[in-house]
């Protein structure tokens, strides 16, 4: 039932179950707070978000009361609240004055400055002066691993760190020794903690406690511009916030998206800024006498263009990386359309997946968000913490809230909830084939990018729809079946057609020999040393396997570095906004295959992004609708359904194998590399490492 | 109260004995399915007490295990409650000093220092054989008998300097006083006699049933005076 209040003189109508610190806020009443964090439970000991409820006699922490709890009025009148009163302002000032009393004074010289929540409550909330004059208490540094840096005397005890690993991160290292004055924040016997969402504890301290080590006192956030962009390390498309100073990428903070990484992404997606600057290609390169050369954009554009020329189109072939955006991938299609060849895939892995049987056969069904409805996910021959740690903090959540029933075929893994496990391989989904429905209203299906990528890969996904659809994923109000990709430009390249059309050879074929030519864009993810004597052209951001065996060397633009659409796993559209420029004479990427296509002869007819984009939005119109899912048809599957093929009793092998060098941009990243190292001698479990 | 932190030298290992592992089952047993973690506070304190009386490290990671709690919870709340000592305490005796108000009021400084005096200048030291240590604690609830000392399970109440160092002589003998009050008197009763309901004849049986007699006394003497209002008012009625 409704329930009315009068918050500061307004009178409001709020929902059953609110604290009255939502209620504040729905009220535009500002409440100061340090512990509460909406995504958290709720601790109450900070106090600062005190407020005054005429009828009780003393100051009341808003963020544990909650509306539903207020004692009513004798005459039933609503309960009368006020946030601003003497009372609330001498209370807020108590607070702030004890918390006060052991922070130290050591501002100028701290990272948080600028975005302090202590800082800026004590600015408007505290009084001016401090009427302590004892010895403030220090605490010693924590290790609390590489990524944070730690200055404990800075601690207000809010807990919001040791909340956030416990209940969002699934790892219970953290905890809050001692009482009192000397609590501290701490790991057991100071091991440190390893999880692939730890860094988002320095986004929730509400303090310079923690801060993060790889940018430790090297900028302010009041000199950095920034920029809203989308996130490639996974295809999950977290939202970030590039922060630029001048032409160098600074850090990537999280942005809100409730429907993809609510306000949480992964150490890999904050920390591999660093690899934006390192083993960069910053010139065109050609192999001359087995050495590659420094050579101009016109002398490399020409070679390629007179050897793309020359060359037999069904012996020119395209593969695509996966960090590619739509624009690029659009562009190469067109151009290889033009030049008659039929050998272009986006699907560097193999992944047995094809536009032509409908979007809903390579998407994530049910979209991220439909995670929190679902009430049993079984994971098949996937990794969903080391593939998209965001994703599974949602499973997580899902499953804290109890009714969760989780399976999981093939690796057996520490996820962070408990599961069933089903088998290895290919037999144990099969036996859901013909199984009778699961007693569950909304059951769901997720199915790892490295099931797909084995030679029976399209048999597995047969096998799998069909499981699905026996145990009732796929209904007329529930599409449970869900593809769980890793690389960011995947969907797109698949929304684009980018597959061999008919006669063509795909990534197998073209690696097996018998090519003149193949242009590699961005991909890196395979042997490559098997393209032997073929002549390679590799347009990409990073000298990596792909430019090392490459007869000439395009560079390209990093994520950060151009305004590129990219669709994740759910089939939901994103655009990265340009934070900052390539290096040297790098160019966006559709731009150098613009300039390429004039030299092949076959100029592709647009001179700018918008129209190039106009363009691409005939073939793909969900990639015009930024920001939301086009839903794929839940029937196509049904077809998938029938098609033939057998499995084999290969066990399910999960596609990332080392979470923190998935991509160039993190091989190239020095902090990728020591959490690589350090995650291959710490196990993750919290038993093993206090071992 | 001071920062508490494990002890820098650890033994190697920590498990229950058989008698104590039955008592943990039992124990863990009293608690719901999947609320097993409420065992946490009475398996550290056995634990505490099978190791000299204080809670080596390797206890806590046992205690978790057992349990199915991730260490660092078994280590918050060993760390938060003073109950537990993080390092060894006297083989003998541990004195616990009760230091709060109503025991510093009658004395508990002078307490201290027959503890700085035979046992070590600092708490939680122990002393010159090994054989004792003490620490200044909060209320152990004693408060009418104050000043206290606690010793492991037992109280030594209605203390003075003398009185301690005699307590703490018959543990170094073996021969611990009887615990409780140390000047004689039983539990808390007042010190210097009672001053209420002192007379003899409300303990001998001489008062049971006295409200029966008061009750008939009183009936007789309503009965007493209805027949004289009877007898005065007869002459004047006339037939």
């Amino acid at each position: 039932m409704p329930k009315k209040l009068i918050i500061d003189g307004t009178e409001i109508e709020v929902e059953d179950g609110l604290t009255l610190i939502q209620a504040c806020e729905q009220a535009g009443a500002e409440v100061p707070r340090f512990c509460y964090h909406e995504r958290l439970s709720i601790a109450g000991n900070c106090r600062m978000c005190l407020v005054e409820v005429v009828g009780m006699p003393k100051p009341q922490a808003s963020c544990a009361l909650g509306v539903n709890d207020l004692p009513p009025n004798k005459d039933g009148s609503p309960k009368v609240i006020f946030t601003k009163s003497p009372m609330v302002k001498k209370a807020r000032e108590g607070v702030m004055e004890f918390l006060l009393i052991n922070h130290p004074l050591d501002c100028p010289i701290c990272d948080q400055g600028g975005e302090c929540d202590l800082q800026d409550q004590a600015m408007a909330f505290g009084i001016g002066a401090s009427r302590y004059t004892e010895n403030k208490r220090a605490i010693e540094e924590k290790n609390l691993g590489p990524l944070i840096k730690t200055m404990m005397t800075r601690c207000i005890q809010c807990t919001r760190c040791v909340r956030f690993m416990t209940e969002v991160a699934g790892v219970e290292e953290l905890g809050a020794i001692g009482r009192g004055e000397d609590m501290e924040i701490t790991t057991y016997l100071e091991k440190g903690m390893m999880s692939e969402l730890s860094a988002n504890v320095v986004d929730i301290c509400p303090v310079g406690a923690l801060t993060h080590r790889p940018w430790a006192f090297s900028a302010r956030p009041w000199e950095m511009d920034k920029t809203e962009s989308i996130d490639v390390m996974d295809a999950l498309g977290s939202n970030i916030v590039v922060h630029t100073r001048g032409r160098e990428v600074m850090r990537v903070l999280p942005r809100n998206n409730d429907a993809v990484n609510e306000e949480w992404i992964s150490d890999k997606t904050r920390h591999v800024a660093d690899g934006l600057r390192t083993q960069r290609l910053d010139q065109p390169y050609i192999r001359v006498g087995g050495k590659l050369k420094p050579a101009t954009w016109d002398e490399a554009l020409a070679l390629i263009g007179s050897k793309l020329k020359a060359a037999d189109p069904k012996k020119i072939g395209a593969i695509v990386g996966d960090l590619a955006g739509a624009e690029e991938m659009f562009a190469l299609k067109e151009l290889f359309t033009r030049l008659g060849s039929p050998n272009i895939d986006c699907r560097q892995d193999g992944a047995k997946l094809d536009p032509t049987e409908g979007r809903a056969s390579y998407i994530f069904n049910s979209t991220i968000a439909g995670i929190d409805q679902a009430d049993a996910i079984m994971l098949i021959g996937t990794n969903p913490r080391l593939e998209a740690p965001v994703l599974n903090a949602r499973i997580r959540k899902r499953w804290r809230q109890g009714g969760l029933l989780v399976g999981v075929i093939g690796e057996k893994a520490d996820l962070g909830y408990e599961y069933n496990y089903l088998g290895t391989g290919a037999d144990a989904l099969a036996k859901f084939v013909g199984h009778a429905p699961a007693n569950k209203e909304r059951p769901m299906f997720i199915l790892g990018a490295g099931t797909l990528a084995r030679p029976d890969g399209a048999a597995v996904l047969a096998t799998a729809v069909k499981a699905a659809q026996s145990l009732g994923c796929i209904k007329d109000s529930w599409n449970g079946f869900n593809i769980l990709q890793t690389a960011a430009s995947r969907v797109a390249g698949l929304d684009l057609g980018l597959v061999p059309a008919a006669g063509g050879r795909g990534v197998a074929e073209m690696l097996s020999g018998g090519m003149e030519l193949v242009y590699l864009l961005g991909a890196d993810e395979f042997d490559t040393s098997i393209l032997g004597r073929t002549f390679v052209v590799y347009q990409g951001s990073h000298g990596d396997n792909g430019a090392h065996i490459a007869d000439v060397v395009l560079p390209g633009s990093a994520y950060t570095e151009k305004s590129a659409t990219y669709v994740n796993t759910e089939g939901r559209a994103q655009m990265t906004m340009k934070a900052a420029f390539a290096p040297g004479v790098a160019k966006e990427d559709w731009s150098i295959l613009r300039a390429l296509s004039t030299h092949a002869g076959q100029t592709l007819p647009y001179d700018n992004l918008t129209a190039l984009r106009a363009a691409m939005y005939k073939v793909a119109p969900q990639l015009a609708r930024l920001g939301s899912v086009a839903s794929a048809d839940a029937a196509d599957l049904g077809k998938l359904a029938g098609l033939p093929g057998t499995m084999t009793q290969a066990p399910f092998v999960n596609t990332v194998r080392d979470f923190y060098l998935t991509n160039p941009i993190a091989r190239a990243s020095t902090i990728m590399g020591e959490l690589s190292a350090l995650a291959a001698n710490l196990k993750p479990t919290t038993r093993a490492a206090a071992e | 109260m001071s920062v508490r932190r494990l002890h820098p030298e650890q033994p190697k290992n920590f498990a229950f004995t058989p008698e104590n592992e039955a008592w943990a089952a039992a124990t863990i047993a009293k608690y719901p399915p999947g609320k097993q973690a409420s065992a946490v506070i009475p398996l550290l304190m056995r634990a505490q007490e099978q190791h000299k009386n204080w809670l080596p490290e390797p206890a806590i990671r046992h205690v978790a295990e057992k349990l199915g709690m991730a260490y660092i919870r078994v280590y918050e709340v060993a760390t938060f409650y003073t109950q537990f000592q993080l390092g060894p305490v006297g083989t003998t005796a541990h004195v616990q000093v009760c230091g709060t108000t109503p025991c510093m009021l009658r004395g508990a400084e002078g307490l201290k220092d027959v503890c700085r005096k035979k046992i070590h200048t600092d708490q939680f030291h122990l002393s010159a054989d090994g054989a004792f240590s003490w620490e200044e604690v909060e209320c152990a609830g004693t408060c009418a008998n104050a000043p206290m000392v606690q010793i492991f399970a037992d109280t030594y109440e209605d203390l003075t300097p003398e009185l301690l160092e005699k307590v703490i002589d018959g543990y170094a003998r073996g021969t611990p006083p009887k615990p409780g009050s140390q000047i004689g008197r039983k539990a808390s009763s007042p010190a210097g006699g009672f001053t209420a309901l002192t007379d003899p004849a409300l303990y001998d049986g001489s008062t049971l049933g006295g409200w029966q007699h008061r009750l008939a006394e009183i009936d007789a003497k309503s009965a007493l005076t209805a027949a004289a209002s009877a007898s005065a008012t007869a002459p004047e009625k006339k037939p």
